[in-house]
């Protein structure tokens, strides 16, 4: 069948339309150009395309498929870019691959995959995308180290059922390499993408408070007692469970002090002792649910950031206020921005992303 | 099969132009040197020079040889334009506008694309003598300027007019009235790798690029002689000009309500059709109609091969349409049945897309 490919010019999305053509698939190669290198990386001279882009049009070259490189700066920036802004200036984590995900990566591509006539999407995601009697679900991966499905829980259930990840299955990133070697791929030995694409130098604060000055303003490090204990350069640069970069007010005597709350009205970085962090309970909001929204309490397992194995818990979906409660076994930390994913095992079932309680 | 509609980005190599090069490429030479070798080669050059002068009506030693239409538009603009104030159409080629730099003032165009006379001649008359740049056919629309009318004004206020033939030259006569055109090899079926301007009587420039004194001195470096034998080849062949114009049309006519074409109220190049698809991004029509195998493009090509939105469909004031506009650019071999054949690959993408859209 005929099948959009998303490549990256990374070695994960380039074997994954070589095994793809391998099987004899009519494979379309489309890789998204998201902003602009040179800018980004402040290289006088660079080429707009960048090396990435680069690469994903010689494994295409290689692969003999064609490709395309879609122009989606302003769509990226308005989406994404600001967004990550907005996020941070309303006192939240933001996790921008997954806006990335739910905006230019899923739904842009599936409609232009179904515009030209293509039957399927498949990306380099690790997760796994099992046939079940509802529709498609979405399963982790099966390397536990590589699992993306964290990052995928907001795709809807159609975006899913036309989607492919034909690296799921892969039981380590080394198979992906020999993978690539294997096929021939130039990029087989390419290092791995790091952080957040569109800071690909220097401090992801300085883009934060280029699209929201607020968000740099100086403001108070209080205690959670009420203590002023220093000043911040900016709510962007703290997140809840931080114990870095709080200066002077990152002791209270003996005690380490960490990232409590962030205040966005009053500009306020609240700071308390490890164990005052936890939360017995956590509301997400934008819930997407790739399962039947449970009713009723349902023991499940909770991942509150990309860095964690899910964790027991219970959640309830409260429709009446869009809002997915989770109660941890035990109480956890939780930054409002980052996503609540919901797992039965191996499934995802929904998520949203964290919101802070009113107080 | 493929259909190749691209002829605005390349035209395909004519066989007269493919037999030259290769007879300039054995023959080897430098049209420089002193000895026999070299003799032979520079008569080669300068047949091809009288040649295109013939072409053109210009005379022989006013026909410079360059790398091709970008430095042909290069030299005329940086050597013209010193000491006057430049002024360049809002649709002209990139090329055109990063040569007159940041700041060029640009003349609007009207709805059709032609170039709005009445603001023309006020931005004339206000100032010192100008450089007015402005392209005989344009890349996208295949619109052609009033030029007689731009020359009559440049004439009465001083002016010097630059025109960017790249895209008549080999197509439609080339306007006269001007004082530099510029023309590209492979955009009437040379190879790429030579243009040339071609410089009003009387008129002299100072190199952009400095060297041996070559082109009197107008520019250095050695002549890519196979390049410049294939393009004057190319240019002594029939200009289809007809036969195009009846398969354009043929094609225009079979489209249906639908589309609309950009320039289409304005006098344009037989050859080209900018066809606007509502609502459907240009990139998608591109990419949907080469996967059938009939190559169009749209918007400014960057290096890259991304699309964009096209500047010069926004300069006719055609807003959010400027980004769902496909240039179809006939070539000069396109095959009889080139209308039929595209009509269906287009049809074909317009009954998938309103499917998809529903």
């Amino acid at each position: 069948m005929r099948i959009l490919v998303a490549m990256s010019g990374g070695v994960d999305s380039s074997v994954v339309a070589g095994l793809l053509k391998a099987e004899g698939h009519e494979v379309i190669g489309a890789t998204l150009q998201l902003y602009d290198h040179g800018a980004a990386t402040s290289r006088k001279g660079a080429c707009c395309a960048g090396q990435d882009i680069h690469d994903a049009r010689r494994v295409a070259d290689a692969l003999d498929i064609p490709h395309y490189v879609l122009d989606r700066e302003s769509r990226f920036r308005d989406a994404v870019v600001q967004d990550f802004a907005d996020s941070y200036a309303r006192g939240e984590t933001p996790i921008p691959c997954v806006r990335c995900n739910q905006t230019v990566k899923f739904e842009d591509l599936v409609g232009l995959a179904r515009d030209l006539g293509a039957e399927a999407l498949a990306t380099g995601h690790y997760a796994q995308r099992v046939d079940g009697p509802g529709g498609a679900e979405l399963h982790r991966a099966a390397d536990p180290a590589r699992d993306q499905s964290y990052f995928l829980f907001a795709t809807t259930q159609a975006q899913l059922d036309f989607c492919r990840f034909p690296l799921g299955a892969m039981p380590d990133k080394a198979a992906v390499r020999a993978e690539a070697a294997r096929l021939g791929l130039a990029v087989a030995e390419k290092p791995d993408s790091q952080d957040i694409c569109f800071v690909p130098e220097g401090r992801y604060s300085d883009v934060v408070a280029k699209f929201r000055p607020d968000a740099a303003e100086p403001g108070e490090i209080v205690h959670l007692d009420g203590r002023v204990l220093g000043r911040h350069a900016g709510i962007a640069r703290y997140t809840v469970g931080q114990g870095r970069g709080l200066g002077q007010a990152s002791r209270d005597g003996d005690q380490p002090l960490y990232v409590a709350a962030v205040e966005p009205g009053r500009r306020r970085v609240v700071v308390g002792p490890r164990a005052a962090l936890p939360q017995p309970e956590i509301a997400a909001a934008e819930v997407n649910w790739l399962a039947e929204p449970p009713n009723l309490p349902l023991s499940c397992q909770v991942k509150l950031r990309a860095r964690e194995v899910p964790q027991p818990a219970t959640v309830r979906w409260d429709a009446a206020a869009g809002l997915l409660r989770v109660t941890p076994d035990s109480p956890a930390i939780a930054a409002p921005g980052q996503a609540c994913v919901v797992y039965d095992g191996e499934r995802v079932l929904g998520g949203g992303f964290i919101r802070r309680e009113a107080a | 099969m493929t259909l190749y509609c691209d002829a605005n980005a390349t035209e395909p190599l004519r066989p007269a132009a493919r037999a030259a090069v290769i007879a300039a490429l054995d023959m080897g030479g430098n049209p420089s040197a002193v000895h026999g070798a070299g003799r032979a080669a520079r008569r080669r050059l300068e047949e091809a020079r009288e040649a295109l002068a013939r072409r053109f009506g210009a005379r022989p030693g006013d026909v410079v040889f360059t790398g091709g239409g970008t430095e042909a538009n290069a030299l005329a603009i940086h050597g013209l334009g010193r000491g006057r104030r430049v002024l360049v159409g809002a649709t002209e080629h990139p090329a055109v506008l990063a040569a007159a730099g940041p700041g060029a003032t640009s003349i609007p165009v009207l709805e059709d694309g032609q170039v709005d006379l009445e603001v023309l001649k006020g931005l004339l008359a206000e100032g010192p003598p100008a450089l007015v740049c402005l392209m005989a056919a344009n890349n996208e629309t295949g619109v052609l300027h009033p030029v007689a009318a731009v020359a009559a004004l440049c004439q009465a206020h001083g002016a010097l007019l630059h025109m960017d033939a790249v895209q008549a030259a080999g197509r439609i006569p080339l306007p006269q009235g001007a004082d530099s055109w510029a023309i590209s090899g492979h955009k009437l079926g040379g190879p790429p790798g030579a243009g040339a301007l071609l410089l009003r009587p009387g008129l002299d420039l100072p190199a952009l690029i400095a060297g041996g004194g070559q082109e009197r001195g107008r520019r250095g470096g050695t002549e890519p002689l196979p390049a410049i034998a294939g393009l004057a080849a190319a240019l002594a062949e029939p200009d289809e000009a007809g036969r195009l114009a009846a398969l354009r049309d043929r094609i225009e006519a079979g489209l249906g309500g639908e589309a609309i074409i950009a320039g289409a109220g304005a006098p344009r190049l037989p050859n080209t059709s900018c066809i606007i698809l509502p609502g459907v991004p240009a990139e998608t029509q591109v990419i949907a109609l080469d996967l059938a195998g009939v190559r169009v493009s749209a918007g400014a090509a960057c290096s890259s091969g991304k699309v964009a939105r096209s500047p010069v469909l926004a300069a006719m004031g055609l807003g959010p349409l400027a980004g769902c506009g496909i240039r179809v650019s006939l070539p000069w071999n396109a095959p009889e049945d080139a209308a039929e054949r595209f009509l269906e690959a287009w049809s074909a993408m317009r009954r998938r897309l309103s499917k998809s859209a529903a």
